[in-house]
């Protein structure tokens, strides 16, 4: 046979987790329209000033916090701790429960001082806080999903130092879900 | 020569598990498959039952603007309610424009195309053996299914479809009490919206991924087609404007539901004062367009990727600056970001930032021509072989051009003042938007028919749809622009209160008898495909003598496209008649240690 040149290399990444980098830039520009739209509106004048819920401080603690819990179940996953990787899992399930919680009673807060979504009373100052909150919550829930999913796979063992790419993603998206609110939350404070 | 096996060197980049295909439920198989090319082929259909009735709502409005006088009792039996005493309901008229506009851009243009040729190609040219996720990519076309199936719906309800025009301006899409299409009409708009777009992105998703991981050995960038190239870029738009549609939908949704005033100020509205306060429609309009102008060239450069293949391979001739026609794609995708307020010139906008605006719109001329002036390049003192493709790819250039010259004067804040909204921008966008990548499409499925149907679609069919349909398009849109020079505006159902346009009567009658022709043309298509599917001529394994992956798999290439290894690649794929070569073309699999007569310094060192 004759001597063929070699193939020149290509360039590639684990495409699982390309899909995800790719999903999270689709959120990114989502949030980046609401942001900017907020921004465009409120120049405009006739623009109604109040405090976030105070409630909101609790759940962005509650978040940072699910943050270092699921990365402490990503180093015990490296290290093979399983009962410890479930227990981190499961406290960061609840920790993101409790965010969502949190977000729901900041509302309430919000609706106590006559700060509504919609109707004659509202303003769309308040309409975006509601509104980009709860897209948030939206995700956060779809987060929720995928840590129970993996939760349970560490429960059947399938979640280990050879086995890694389910629970970086995992962690990956929720590092990104947490980093997102404290984006929307310093945002939102400066703004109002 | 081409047929020599080259899996010499490790193992295959692309393991594939052979899982047998023929194992699977029929469900698995022929409804909910996930196997690119049977998913393409999906998207292909129902694009072109989108196309046709995308069309026949076109002739049923243009019916009513040739003939405003006519009896149109006729079509009761199609329209029902919406003819009375003889004459087509004003409001329906409105939902018709609408309609037509939403089905063209969104669900032929953009899932009939980039969902085709995307999920066909993009495998099959990188030497892939499925996309990255076919279960992402499955969803993707039942997701759009869905949306079409919500969005055919709203034709048939009693207060009609959505009709704010395809751009859905509030504060018209957001009041119910407006007009009757922004009822139910609308909020089934928007659900399909919202799920058409969660389709588009998972697909948009599924082909970055894949262009970037699963390339076979040797398939570097600049040795990718630019049908990939251009798949590739449209997929990035798209992922990076259509979130931004969903915000704009989402915030109308809001207005809709729950009574906010995102968009929506001071409104009195039958005499009755909305509460509403605070709210900007302009707002709106900045969203809309930061998505909508990126969504044309969504629409166009798949068509500008495909052609680009066509006329290189009819034209037997390397493509004319390759790494121009990269350059010049992602130079119109970047800018296709910055220029989306060219649409509100006249929103009362800040003249200065109109001038802005305008610079950067104008800017977009330059990679545009590069690309008309490469594919003329090409085609310069080529050894044409007119294929019915290679005939509409041309028509596309043309079209490119022509309609690309009036965006010029449209860019201008000045000129757009008087131009704006009337059916100047009509005949400008149907021409470089619509004509031309409907033209993209139709070549893209002439040329790959063979390898989608292992048949041959019949060339003397192929060249009467095209002539027809050519001709059919500059006499239905030409004339519109001195129309709209004259100040006639778009979306008027009626205009013969009107004495200064009572002297275009004829010539409206004339578009509206030349639309008529033309969409009846389309049927030769129709029948051409479905016939050629079963009846046509076999095809050869590579009919156009191309040098592009997908002709080295089988006529009819089954699950994972290559029966053995993938092929791997040497060089790029526009070898055509390269001096001292024996053959006309080189496939991208063939080395250059074979090829000693032919090779240029260079690649001599490559081996
Ligand atoms: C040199 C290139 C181009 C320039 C300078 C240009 C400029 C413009 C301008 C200024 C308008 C707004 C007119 C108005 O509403 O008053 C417009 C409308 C439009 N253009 Fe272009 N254009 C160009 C190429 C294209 C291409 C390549 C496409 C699509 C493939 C396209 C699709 C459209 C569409 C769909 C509209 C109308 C949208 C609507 O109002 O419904 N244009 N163009
Ligand atoms: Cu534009």
């Amino acid at each position: 046979m004759l001597t063929i040149e070699e193939p020149k290399p290509t360039f590639t990444v684990n495409p699982k987790r390309f899909l995800l980098w790719l999903f999270i830039v689709t959120i990114i520009m989502m949030f980046a329209a609401l942001t900017s739209a907020y921004l465009v509106r409120s120049s405009d004048g006739d623009w109604l000033k109040f405090d976030l819920p105070p409630m909101f401080m609790a759940s962005t603690a509650i978040i940072l916090l699910s943050s270092v819990t699921i990365q402490f179940a990503y180093w015990f996953a490296t290290n093979n701790k399983m009962n410890l990787l479930i227990a981190s899992m499961a406290v960061t399930t609840i920790l993101g429960l409790l965010f969502l919680y949190l977000q729901v009673k900041g509302w309430g807060q919000l609706v106590d001082e006559k700060i509504f979504l919609g109707g004659r009373y509202s303003n769309p100052a308040g309409s975006f806080v509601y509104v980009i909150s709860g897209l948030h919550a939206f995700h956060i829930i779809s987060g929720l999903i995928y840590l129970l999913i993996v939760l349970y796979s560490s429960i059947r063992g399938r979640v280990n130092s050879t086995n890694l790419l389910q629970i970086e993603m995992c962690t990956t998206y929720w590092h990104f879900l947490d980093l997102l609110w404290i984006y929307l939350f310093v945002f939102l404070q400066f703004n109002n | 020569m081409s047929a020599v096996n080259l899996s010499h060197s490790g193992a295959d980049a692309h393991a594939h598990d052979e899982h047998d295909h023929h194992d699977l439920p029929w469900i698995r198989k022929y409804v909910f498959s996930e196997d690119h090319k049977y998913i393409a082929k999906q998207y292909l259909v129902s694009g072109i039952i989108w196309a046709i009735i995308g069309g026949l709502l076109s002739v049923l409005f243009r019916i009513q603007l040739g003939f405003p006088d006519a009896d149109l009792s006729w079509l009761k039996p199609l329209l029902g309610e919406w003819i009375q005493n003889g004459k087509l309901d004003p409001e329906f008229y409105l939902a018709l424009v609408t309609m037509h506009g939403t089905i063209m851009v969104f669900f032929v243009l953009t899932a009939g195309l980039s969902g085709t040729f995307s999920n066909f190609l993009i495998p099959l040219q990188i030497g892939a053996r499925d996309m990255a996720s076919g279960f992402l990519n499955m969803i993707s076309y039942w997701l759009f299914f869905l949306s079409s199936v919500i969005m055919m719906f709203s034709l048939f309800i009693k207060t009609g479809p959505a009709s704010g025009g395809w751009v859905v301006y509030p504060p018209l899409s957001a009041l119910p009490q407006a007009v009757n299409g922004s009822g139910f009409g609308m909020s089934l708009w928007l659900g399909a919206m919202v799920l058409f777009i969660a389709s588009t992105l998972l697909g948009g998703l599924n082909y970055v991924t894949t262009i970037i991981n699963l390339r076979t050995k040797g398939m570097t960038f600049t040795r990718l087609p630019l049908t990939i190239w251009a798949f590739f870029i449209t997929a990035i738009l798209g992922i990076l404007s259509f979130p931004v549609l969903v915000s704009a939908v989402l915030l109308l949704i809001f207005d809709r539901a729950f009574d906010t005033s995102f968009f929506l100020s001071e409104i009195y509205i039958g005499g009755e004062a909305l509460h509403h306060e605070g709210g900007s429609p302009v707002l709106f309009q900045h969203l809309f367009w930061f998505l909508g102008h990126p969504e044309v060239y969504i629409v166009i450069l798949p068509a500008l990727g495909i052609t680009s293949e066509i006329v290189s391979t009819n034209s037997r001739k390397p493509i004319f600056g390759y790494k121009a026609m990269i350059f010049s794609l992602i130079a119109i995708a970047f800018l296709s970001f910055l220029v989306w307020a060219h649409h509100m010139f006249v929103s009362g906008m800040n003249p200065f930032l109109g001038s802005i605006f305008m610079f950067l719109t104008l800017i977009i001329a330059i990679p545009s021509s590069v690309k008309a002036f490469n594919y003329i390049a090409t085609l310069w003192r080529g050894n044409i072989i007119f294929t019915p493709a290679m005939l509409f790819s041309i028509g596309l250039v043309s079209f490119f051009l022509s309609g690309g010259l009036t965006g010029i004067i449209l860019g201008n804040s000045a000129s757009d003042i008087q131009l704006h909204d009337t059916y100047f921008v009509v005949a400008h966008f149907h021409i470089v938007m619509g004509s031309a990548s409907f033209f993209g499409m139709l070549a893209g499925v002439y040329h790959w028919f063979p390898k989608m149907f292992g048949r041959m679609m019949d060339e003397r069919l192929g060249y009467i749809h095209f002539w027809l349909t050519f001709i059919g398009v500059y006499l239905i849109f030409f004339p519109m622009h001195y129309i709209g020079i004259a100040g006639f505006p778009r979306r008027y159902y009626s205009w013969t209160g009107f004495d200064a346009f009572s002297t275009f009567t004829d010539l409206n009658q004339f578009i509206s008898i030349a639309a008529i022709i033309t969409f009846v043309a389309q049927f030769i298509f129709i029948f051409n495909f479905f016939y050629s599917m079963y009846k046509g001529r076999v095809a050869t394994a590579n009919p156009w003598r191309s040098n592009a992956l997908e002709w080295t798999t089988p006529i009819n290439p089954g699950h994972g496209n290559w029966p053995g290894a993938i092929p791997t690649v040497y060089r790029w794929p526009y070898d055509y008649s390269k001096p001292g070569s024996k053959e006309d073309f080189i496939p991208q699999n063939v080395p250059f240690s074979e090829t000693p007569e032919s090779n240029f310094p260079n690649e001599v060192d490559e081996i």
